[in-house]
């Protein structure tokens, strides 16, 4: 971050609590809680995905004069919390919102298992659970057993299996052979991507030349792509989390992995991740992606820019607003702040937002994006489960 | 030795009496003061669970997160299964044996690198976990569905707490809590007399290492789901030490006076400053450090000290064991 | 043959982190918690040298290492001594010391937050390979491996050539008796804690030219520097340098060889390994 950057998101926090500290008369305000990590381990993905997008939200509810709420205009105060990357920490936090501050309503936390574990309190307080930063395989269960819940970027299955559908064609086309390497970090979305992706490639016809796993927070990655360059794939995949995508991605330029599709886990979609490799990004796959081309998403990240100094990712963040402008949707549509009412609209109505139509099916969401590709310093989407508006991947030709 | 002092019978009526009125908690409030509750209950077993060992025997142990993580665990794998109370006997057993392996390796070493093996320990543990489930069990995260509420499992920390007392006090009346007296104040003394200075600790810190399962055990259906990163998360065994120093290791109840104020104050901070958390928690305990060097404990024995003086008597200090 | 550089190159970057803390930990007797901390500070610093004023890093350190050493000395003079005096014997001072960085560490987080924000941060210099046997490497890790050798030789031969160094060792071995040939422990001991400060923002400053780093990272650093400085043997340079190599090799082999969700396994068995069969750490005291 250049300096300016600094003063810039400097004196956007700054307006941020003055505006979230401004006249907040009981009645007119609608309060919102939000708990996700401000430190620990989950900080870093938080701070590029969620803060910056929920910030925004409020930001724009509240400049055109906030919720619509039966006639009345209702402004937004946003009530935050940090939760430390910690279960008891998040949860004490979602009491709090419920039970002292008495909240409206409460932005799910950030992290497949933290939103788990506050399930079933939401669920409890009658609040709807609109859940963003979660993706496992579990969400037609979790939504029978927490109805209130809503599972909004997708499922492990439908990244692993979109991405071999992708590979597949590319092969059909002549561009890749069918040598694999696969690699996965060994922690929730890493394992689940990585349990439905190697099966897929197989029955796909797949050779996966080279496969294992490494810890959480791993910092070396030089034997793993030395043991995948000697394997000699066309293809390399790794299912990874922030710290190894950058990692991988370093080492694999460095030791020029001669791979003419090479797909890297979270993160790939941060606009850090450009920043970090330069030219080498260019190609370079990823889990996620976002019609990218779209002026909603467009405009967007150049407001969230503007407005809290932070580019949004090509992934969770638009979804992460667009979560947020379907809760406010629902509550216009009903009338009033009854959490019931609006759980009942979440389910049944139809909404617009930044990432295109959003009706939930059986309080998930079908469609979303799968894959995207670094090309010229944007993250297009490249794969998805039927949203639209998909660039053609390129193959990936060396590293610089 | 075998009876019951008077001051003991006291302290033991006024124990009860505590008990009782926090297990009325639930019944007033079941939601965020509730959850705060647990947490205090949490720690409070926590750590008077580690003052059990380190406070006698001076070695700091960073492997609460560890036993933590094996008794949360043993629920996650069993929940399907086996019965709950079943599943916290095994979470007392398995951390125990945990406890006596990695006691047999350091503790005849040196305070220091039982300190460094300790703290390694959580992350080593949840390494292994995650290498054997991912390679044999395809998938790292457990779901804990339960019936369990937060007023059952405040409920169950509260009678662990009782147990963890009596548990300390006994051991203070036995041979082993005085073999443990002798080492803490000269471990060469005490080999002289013919303790075995080794086996008391690895002893020790087994029932120590048990009760903290047992606390992982029974928060494991709080959390309803359960990964490694959050079973053994090493924040745990850092606040545990933390909180126990501050309240001061020279007894057994002194934890709880570190435990009750810096969850509080913990939580104030976390609440009306949630951007700032980090450096104010980071000047909070510097100042604890530098103006209660010797814990909550040292101020209260300070004032109960200036009160004996004005009655002209004096002061009888209590195994301070600082 | 690619795991004996590898290991090589890995464990120069683990010197790097371990020897600032051999000599807070070993001479100064502060159990720096905030290692880790000091370390990322410096990632942010030659980070936004880097980007901002576009100084090459390598560069960065000559100015990078004597701030750390300023604001080291600052903080031992001013937030550890008071506990050193304090202290009646050396557990103590461990516990105390134990508390106060720990606190410390969450204030240099705290800032850096503030400063920075949660996000990742990483940029190129230096990335381009080299070829070393048939092996590309990256060039940023072998100038940190090179970095590394010189500093380690640079503090051997202060340590071990000079009065001065001959000091540092004696209060590092015994600072009642260091006091009686009249040596200002009380000096020795801020100039080591000083020193160890530079020394490890140096390493952050290399390191953050390729890792990827953010503000919350620090404790990572922190349990490895710590894990090395106690199996290389608590205040011995050269310990911990052998220390780092064995542990580079050992999680290279077994990473290359076995798996490497095992490397941590690995890590620990050779630490307990050598705490069972030399409790005193590699190089022993009778030595030093």
């Amino acid at each position: 971050m250049e300096r300016r950057t600094v003063i810039k998101t400097l004196a956007a926090s700054l307006l941020a609590s003055a505006v979230l500290a401004g006249p907040a008369v009981a009645e007119d305000v609608i309060k919102i809680g939000a708990s996700a990590p401000k430190t620990g381990p989950l900080a870093g993905g938080a701070a590029v995905t969620y803060w910056p997008a929920v910030q925004l939200w409020v930001h724009d509810v509240n400049e055109r004069g906030g919720i619509d709420v039966g006639g009345t205009k209702m402004k937004v105060e946003l009530i935050e919390y940090d939760d430390r990357t910690s279960n008891e920490e998040a949860i004490k936090n979602v009491q709090r919102m419920a039970t002292v501050d008495k909240v409206d309503f409460i932005v799910p936390p950030y992290g497949t298992g933290i939103n788990l574990a506050v399930a079933p309190l939401i669920a409890k307080n009658g609040y709807p659970h609109i859940a963003v930063t979660a993706v496992a395989d579990g969400v037609d269960d979790f939504a029978s057993r927490w109805p209130n819940s809503f599972w909004t970027l997708g499922t492990s299955e439908g990244m692993a299996s979109s991405l071999v559908d992708l590979l597949k064609d590319m092969r059909e086309a002549g561009q890749i052979n069918d040598k694999v390497a696969v690699v996965n970090v060994a922690d929730a979305f890493g394992i689940e991507l990585a349990n439905t992706g190697k099966p897929a490639l197989k029955e796909a016809g797949f050779d996966i030349v080279y496969e294992t796993s490494y810890p959480l927070q791993q910092q070396d990655f030089a034997p793993i792509i030395s043991a995948a360059k000697n394997a000699g794939p066309d293809t390399f995949i790794a299912f990874s989390y922030p710290g190894d995508t950058f990692g991988l991605t370093k080492q694999a330029a460095i030791a020029d992995l001669p791979v003419k599709a090479y797909y890297v886990g979270v993160a790939t979609a941060f606009p850090a991740f450009a920043g970090a490799n330069g030219a080498a990004a260019n190609g370079v796959m990823g889990v996620g992606g976002v019609n990218a081309e779209s002026p909603a998403y467009q405009d967007f990240a150049k407001r969230q820019e503007e407005v809290t100094g932070v580019a949004p990712d090509y992934w969770a963040s638009p979804v992460q607003y667009a979560s947020l402008e379907v809760l406010e949707q629902a509550i216009t549509a009903v009338g009033s702040l009854d959490k019931a009412a609006v759980i009942e609209q979440l389910k049944s109505g139809t909404f617009e937002t930044i990432m295109g139509e959003w009706t939930f099916d059986n309080n998930v969401i079908r469609k979303f994006w799968t894959v995207g590709q670094w090309q010229d310093g944007v993250f297009h989407g490249i794969a998805s489960t039927g949203v639209g508006g998909e660039t053609a991947p390129i193959l990936k030709s060396g590293w610089n | 030795m075998s009876l019951i002092k008077e001051t003991e019978q006291r302290t033991g009526g006024i124990a009860l009496l505590l008990f009782g009125a926090a297990a009325l908690i639930p019944l007033a409030d079941d939601g965020y003061y509730l959850s705060m509750a647990v947490n205090i209950a949490m720690y409070a077993v926590l750590c008077t669970a580690w003052t059990l060992f380190s406070g006698p025997t001076h070695y700091v142990s960073l492997a609460t997160a560890a036993f933590f993580g094996v008794g949360t665990y043993s629920v996650g794998l069993g929940i399907d299964t086996l019965p709950f109370p079943l599943l916290i006997a095994i979470a007392a057993v398995a951390s125990s044996i945990l406890a006596g392996l990695v006691g047999l390796a350091t503790l005849r070493l040196s305070g220091v690198y039982f300190v460094i093996f300790t703290l390694g320990l959580a992350e080593l543990v949840r390494q292994v976990v995650t290498w054997l489930q991912v390679n044999f069990v395809g998938s790292v995260g457990l779901y804990v569905f339960t019936d369990l509420t937060e007023a059952h499992i405040f409920w169950m920390l509260l009678a662990l707490a009782a147990l963890v007392y009596v548990t300390g006090w006994l051991v203070n009346r036995s041979r082993l809590g005085f073999a443990m007296r002798i080492i803490g104040n000269d471990e060469t003394v005490a080999r002289h007399v013919g303790i075995d200075v080794a086996r008391s600790k690895v002893i020790l810190f087994m029932i120590s290492g048990a009760f903290i399962g047992i606390t992982g055990a029974i928060l494991a259906p709080r959390f309803a789901y359960v990964e490694p990163p959050s079973a053994f998360n090493p924040v745990i065994s850092f606040q545990v030490v933390i909180m126990a120093l501050l309240g001061g290791t020279g007894r057994l109840w002194a934890p709880l006076l570190g435990v009750i104020p810096f969850t509080i104050l913990f939580d104030q901070i976390s609440a009306n400053f949630p951007n700032y958390t980090s450096l104010l928690i980071g000047i909070a305990f510097m100042a604890i450090v530098y103006y209660l060097p010797r814990g909550v404990i040292g101020l209260v024995d300070d004032i109960r000290m200036r009160q004996t003086k004005r009655h002209e008597h004096a002061a009888g200090v209590p195994e301070a064991a600082e | 043959m690619d795991i004996l550089v590898t290991g090589t190159v890995l464990g120069g970057t683990y010197a790097l982190i371990a020897l600032g803390l051999t000599l807070q930990y070993g001479v100064a007797r502060i159990m720096n918690l905030a290692n880790g901390e000091n370390l990322v500070l410096a990632c942010f610093c030659a980070f936004w040298l880097h980007t901002a004023a576009s100084i090459n890093p390598i560069i960065g350190i000559a100015l990078i290492a004597p701030g750390a050493f300023v604001l080291n000395w600052l903080i031992y003079a001013y937030g550890m001594r008071p506990l050193v005096d304090r202290a009646k014997n050396r557990g103590q001072l461990e516990i105390d010391s134990i508390l106060a960085t720990f606190g410390l560490m969450f204030i240099m987080q705290g800032v850096m937050l503030l400063v920075f924000g949660g996000g990742y941060f990483s940029y190129n210099f230096l990335s381009e390979p080299v070829r070393i046997m048939g092996e590309n490497y990256g060039l940023n890790r072998i100038v940190a491996l090179i970095a590394a050798v010189v500093i380690a030789a640079a503090l051997y031969g202060f340590l071990y050539r000079t009065r001065y160094g001959t000091a540092v060792r004696a209060v590092a071995v015994n600072p009642a008796s260091a006091s009686l040939v009249a040596i200002d422990v009380p000096r020795m001991s801020a100039f080591a804690f000083a020193l160890g400060g530079g020394l490890t923002a140096a390493g952050g400053a290399l390191l953050s030219t390729f890792y990827t780093f953010n503000a919350s990272m620090g404790v990572i650093f922190t349990m490895k520097a710590l894990i090395i400085v106690i199996m290389g043997g608590v205040g011995d340079v050269r310990g911990a340098v052998l220390a780092a190599l064995l542990l580079g090799l050992a999680e290279t082999a077994v990473a290359t060889l076995i798996d490497p969700g095992l490397t941590l396994a690995a890590t620990y068995t050779l630490f307990i390994l050598v705490l069972l069969f030399r409790p005193q750490g590699i190089f022993g005291r009778q030595t030093a």
